[in-house]
């Protein structure tokens, strides 16, 4: 097989094999269900109660997305103010470190309160776990401007607004998309915080639901089928990444530049 | 005959880390329309403080400096800039790179979308003079140091500025592309007939290029010498090979080691 396909397939095959290991383990160390299921077990669950969980899968990712999508929006807008001037930047760095610091399951129980039980406070825990990531690397993008360039542009009379537009934006595109990836998989923990302690739908709900009740399988069934949520997501974004910015990649690789 | 460039007691402090360093004491520096200057000196003698200075980007903490008679106040909104590095905006192609003057200086912007044609066809003939002929749709990135420099002339001159402002373009160079780029800028010079100031480490340079060579001293940076270079033009890089090519660099080289001393 040649190097190229084998780079291709690797992900597939190191799944496969982590859960044949995860099942071997299972059988060979005679390892109690209560403690750890197999993942046939956890299959099989998904199998046998498919729309039960299809229909949770489809409330985490939908109150996910929409959590993510208001943290984008809000994450370009703040990241654009805090690079745009140090003054900004210095002022506003403390009190977003601050608020990132502060570990959003503890506010659940706040945002419950305000919003109710639901999908609501669902989607406003997985915006607020999510936008820190793309805030930082935009403003990062911009403030990494090279000095040079800025001469240039400057004593040609371009002003901040035309440097902004024609070099600091589209230079901060790689960082944002790169963003885009932590941030999708930080929104579905958010999301799964949030149900687990008060929701009526979701697999966070799931999960908590069933863990109460001993239905372990379904826990795990639950489980994989997040994780298989934030991979999804996370290979879409990283498809667009490509897309949008291809320069950033190839430029690295150019012996040139 | 007034001088296009006025550089007239120019000083210029600034606070450093420790305490305020005097990046320029007193500078004088006239430069004539058309005339292509080279600034040599030891390194940190404030040369290329002097560049930001002409092109508006530092204030002066005391003298005056007068592009074309008018008092610079602010950036010059017209002088092109090129330096050491090379600078390329790698998400646009060549062609796009060398625009971009365009979209930012008037009038040009203004008339930037309606006379696109025309512009691109402007800047492929630019490339086409300095070698890089059909490289326009390229990305930077996938052109060698030299042809990048290329770029960055062409760049800084595409809206035809009457003041060329080059800060080292050629030291990352290796020697035979930097003599290459020298001819290439010798040839822009004559063709187009802007007002160059060129600082520069490499005395070869400075001396194969220039018509007047300004010496400064080590900080705080003023000029010590003048140097005329009045070798015919257009010069070929045969005259780096006399003897009197020899002495200038010579002498240049004393004077440089001399003021690094003091």
């Amino acid at each position: 097989m040649n190097p190229r396909t084998l780079e291709k397939l690797s992900p597939w095959l190191f799944t496969i094999a982590i859960f044949l290991i995860w099942e071997l383990a299972c059988i060979v160390f005679k390892i109690n269900t209560s403690v750890l299921q197999p993942p046939s077990a956890a299959f099989a669950a998904m199998f046998k109660l498919w729309r039960v969980f299809l229909y949770h899968s489809w409330v985490t990712l939908w109150v996910t997305m929409v959590g993510f999508a208001l943290a984008v929006g809000f994450g370009i807008i703040l990241g654009l103010v805090v690079g745009w001037s140090r003054a900004i930047y210095r002022g506003l760095y403390p009190v977003m470190i601050g608020f990132n610091t502060i570990p959003k399951v503890a506010i659940v129980p706040l945002l419950i309160l305000w919003f109710g039980i639901g999908e609501v406070p669902a989607i406003v825990t997985a915006f607020l776990i999510s936008f820190f990531p793309i805030v930082v690397n935009i403003a990062t993008g911009l403030a990494t401007t090279e000095p040079e360039l800025e001469d240039v542009l400057r004593a040609l009379g371009a002003g901040k607004l035309d440097i902004m537009l024609k070099v600091g934006i589209p230079r901060a595109l790689p960082y944002f998309f790169g963003s885009l990836k932590i941030a999708i998989t930080l929104a579905f923990v958010g999301t799964v915080v949030s149900e687990t302690l008060g929701a009526n739908a979701g697999l966070g709900y799931l999960i908590a639901l069933e863990g109460a009740s001993f239905r372990m399988a379904n826990v795990y069934a639950a489980l994989l089928l997040l994780a298989f949520e934030g991979v999804l997501m996370y290979a879409v974004f990283a498809g667009i990444e490509q897309h949008f910015t291809k320069w950033a990649f190839r430029s690295q690789m150019s012996a040139a530049g | 005959m007034e001088a296009f460039v006025d550089i007239d007691g120019v000083t210029l402090k600034y606070r450093g880390a420790s305490g305020d360093i005097v990046a320029l004491q007193d500078a004088t520096l006239k430069v004539q329309r058309g005339e292509f200057a080279a600034v040599v000196g030891p390194s940190g003698c404030g040369k290329s403080t002097l560049m930001r200075l002409v092109t508006g980007l530092h204030k002066p903490t005391a003298g005056t400096i007068a592009i074309d008679g008018k008092q610079v106040t602010g950036p010059v909104k017209m002088a092109g800039m090129a330096f050491q590095n090379a600078n390329m905006l790698p998400w646009r192609k060549v062609i796009d790179n060398v625009l971009l003057p365009l979209e930012i200086v008037e009038p040009h912007r203004s008339q930037f979308r309606s006379k696109k044609v025309e512009f691109r066809a402007k800047a492929e003939q630019l490339l086409a003079t300095v070698g890089l002929a059909g490289f326009g749709d390229r990305y930077p990135w996938e052109l060698s140091g030299g042809m990048q420099q290329r770029v960055s002339l062409c760049r800084s001159l595409i809206h035809e500025p009457a003041l060329l402002m080059l800060d080292e373009p050629f030291a990352a160079l290796d020697a035979f592309t930097r003599e290459e780029l020298w001819c290439v800028l010798r040839d822009l010079w004559q063709r187009l007939g802007f007002t160059v100031i060129l600082v520069t480490h490499d005395l070869r340079e400075a001396a194969f290029l220039a018509d007047n060579i300004y010496v400064m001293s080590a900080r705080p940076g003023h000029i010590v010498q003048i140097k005329s270079v009045d070798f015919p033009r257009p010069r070929d890089l045969q005259v780096t090979y006399e003897k009197d090519f020899g002495d200038i660099v010579m002498e240049l080289r004393m004077k440089i080691a001399q003021v690094r001393q003091s």
